[in-house]
């Protein structure tokens, strides 16, 4: 097999799991009846990208201590995050039948304590990175060469708690700390830029000692360009990868769509995104916020 | 400036940075009593755990900025690869503890009680107990220790609030001694834990390393006409006041009730059902703290009997040095004898 034909493979699958991320994400909110569709349906390539190509893992050992850390500090995407999981063997997929149910394992946001595969708990905005920086510390105290990932949301940034972590990261030298903003352009209230402005984001992280890394967080290709350019684990300087992204991406309703953080899809809107989602990401809607 | 302080009874360089160099004795007298540097709790913190530590690899030590104040510095000065100075941010160091200790380690993040159990409850809430993480929050310098300082680093709420987080290990520390049991039981203790400490200069109240079992009070004197319940700081007035109620021909029981969550239970029953009357003492305010605590137990378990809460008012304390403090708001060892006459008398009527 070609090295070209390979990479086609990988980004075929890649996008298939993306895929299966939205779908899964509209099923389980069917059961719960509520879930954060946009903020998942953002980030399901970047889902893709770590769990199937990049992260160090092994799913049939949770616990092994040399793995790669992967920190949701956006907990509330817990719902296209789940079937991943599932998908690569840490549990049985059927238990996601019981998504947020009595005594449900699953939550809307995830329990370290009852999701195999889930390293930290998470919810709360703002606490993640202070997490992944703990992680990337003691990985350092032990010799092992792990890496630790922090996915954060856009709106999250505005909490002081980061840059709390931001600064500790980079004054104890964490090259072995990668964070991702899923710069999604929407908080629940309106756009970042109208709440509370977020950008420059990488100008902001840069001058807090990290290298900075911007994508197209839609863009398989692009996404594994940038995290198979990362440097060693054993780097000075912490990493940020702020992945551009479509809050909603993949459902013409509901990209940058004010409406849609949290809903609920019934009867025939559901069957529409369904078969909307079947076909893969299509260009882009050009509407405005709703 | 050593003019200003002395003429207040206190000298702020011993409060954040131990003793003067080779000085062994603290000089506010009236609070310390010539106490040893050595019997001082915030002191031998660093030093227990630095011994902890040299058979224990999983014992990693964070601070915010306090690390003098708390002589984390004795630790770090051994274990230099296992000590984290995390800055003034509170929030980041009980979070990074949390995440610290999934990794394997058992950590401990000290700091002024008023910046982490107050400032930083819901990382302690979320970060830690809920995932059930061994993280020790040493809060220390706790209820109105820093005097003068002000609210702002008065810390009279943390007992009420740190107990009402589900798994979480509530303890107070009174000396020293006690300290290093604490820290000595705490290493495999299961589950997060805030540990209060006082400002560093309590009085010693045990004369060895006490062993600590968490939900079991230590009954330190036999009495029967009215049992001191106490945490904390106030355990040694407690017992100081026991000896002026005993001058009375009140015979009163001590117990240092240290765990305030899981509290010691029967401990309680024991003494409703053996002493005439039960009063708690705690540098703490009155709502929600230990005081409140052992009223929940009279009323689970239906018990009716002469009890006194006695702590601090609801109200953001006065300006004024510790010991000013303790005689004003009666957490003094005389305060404390008049407080439990007055429940006498009042259990009489």
């Amino acid at each position: 097999m070609t090295a070209t034909a390979s990479t086609d493979q990988l980004l075929d699958h890649l996008a298939d799991r993306a895929k299966f991320v939205r779908l899964e994400t509209v099923r389980l909110a069917r059961i719960a009846g509520a879930g954060h569709y946009t903020g998942t349906f953002s980030c399901a390539e970047l889902f893709a990208v770590l769990y199937y190509h990049v992260l160090r893992i092994r799913p049939s050992e949770p616990r092994w201590p040399d793995r790669d850390r992967f920190v949701l500090s956006k907990g509330h995407a817990a719902i296209g995050w789940y079937p991943l999981l599932a998908d690569l063997g840490y549990f049985d997929p059927a238990l996601l039948d019981q998504f947020t149910r009595l005594g449900s394992p699953f939550g809307d946001h995830p329990d370290m304590r009852k999701v195999p595969g889930a390293d930290f708990s998470s919810g709360s905005l703002g606490h993640g990175l202070s997490i992944s920086v703990g992680m990337a510390l003691v990985g350092r105290v032990q010799g092992r060469d792990y890496r630790t990932f922090c996915m954060l949301g856009d709106g999250e940034l505005a909490e002081g708690q980061v840059w709390e972590a931001a600064m500790a990261a980079s004054h104890h030298r964490l090259g072995n700390l990668v964070a991702i903003v899923d710069r999604n352009q929407l908080c629940i209230d309106g756009r970042t830029e109208d709440v509370m402005a977020v950008e420059p984001i990488d100008q902001r992280f840069a001058a807090f000692g990290w290298d900075t890394h911007r994508v197209d967080g839609h863009d398989l290709q692009a996404l594994l360009d940038v995290f198979d350019a990362l440097p060693a684990s054993s780097g000075q300087r912490p990493q940020l990868i702020v992945a551009d992204t479509v809050k909603g991406r993949g459902v013409r309703m509901m990209e940058l769509s004010l409406a849609w953080h949290v809903g609920s899809l019934m009867g025939v809107d559901y069957d529409a995104v369904i078969a909307e989602l079947e076909q893969g990401l299509r260009p882009l809607a050009t509407e405005d916020p709703s | 400036m050593s003019t200003a302080s002395e003429s207040i009874g206190q000298d702020q360089s011993e409060i954040f940075r131990g003793t003067a160099e080779g000085e062994t004795r603290l000089r506010d007298e009236r609070s310390s009593d010539r106490i040893t540097a050595a019997a001082i709790p915030a002191f031998v913190f660093g030093e227990e755990l630095a011994d902890l530590a040299d058979d224990d690899e999983r014992i990693v030590v964070v601070t915010a900025d306090l690390a003098k104040a708390n002589r984390a510095v004795d630790f770090a000065a051994r274990h230099p690869g296992r000590f984290f100075n995390l800055g003034i941010a509170e929030k980041n160091m009980i979070t990074v503890a949390a995440g610290m200790a999934s990794c394997g380690h058992v950590v401990y993040a000290a700091t002024f009680a008023s910046f982490c159990a107050l400032l930083g409850a819901e990382q302690i809430r979320t970060d830690c107990a809920y995932p059930r993480m061994p993280v020790r929050v040493v809060g220390h310098h706790s209820g109105m220790s820093m005097g003068f300082y002000g609210t702002s680093h008065h810390s009279l709420e943390d007992i009420g609030m740190m107990r009402t987080i589900a798994d979480l290990t509530v303890v107070c520390v009174s000396d020293a001694n006690h300290l290093r049991g604490v820290l000595r039981a705490s290493v495999d203790h299961p589950g997060a834990m805030y540990i209060r400490l006082g400002r560093g200069r309590d009085p010693e109240v045990y004369t060895s390393v006490p062993d600590i079992t968490f939900g079991r009070a230590i009954r330190l004197r036999e009495g029967s006409d009215i049992a001191i319940i106490a945490t904390g700081s106030e355990v040694h007035p407690s017992l100081q006041a026991a000896d002026l109620l005993a001058a009375q021909g009140i015979s009163a029981r001590v117990i240092d009730m240290h765990t305030i969550k899981p509290l010691d239970v029967d401990e309680v029953l024991a003494a409703a059902a053996e002493c005439g009357a039960v009063l708690t003492v705690e540098e703490a305010n009155r709502t929600g703290g230990l005081g409140s605590a052992v009223a929940e137990v009279f009323a689970d378990h239906r018990v009716s009997v002469a009890f006194t809460r006695h702590g601090v008012p609801d109200e953001h304390v006065l300006i004024g040095p510790p010991a000013a403090l303790y005689d004003h708001y009666r957490l003094d060892a005389p305060g404390i004898a008049a407080v439990a006459v007055d429940a006498l008398q009042g259990a009489q009527r």
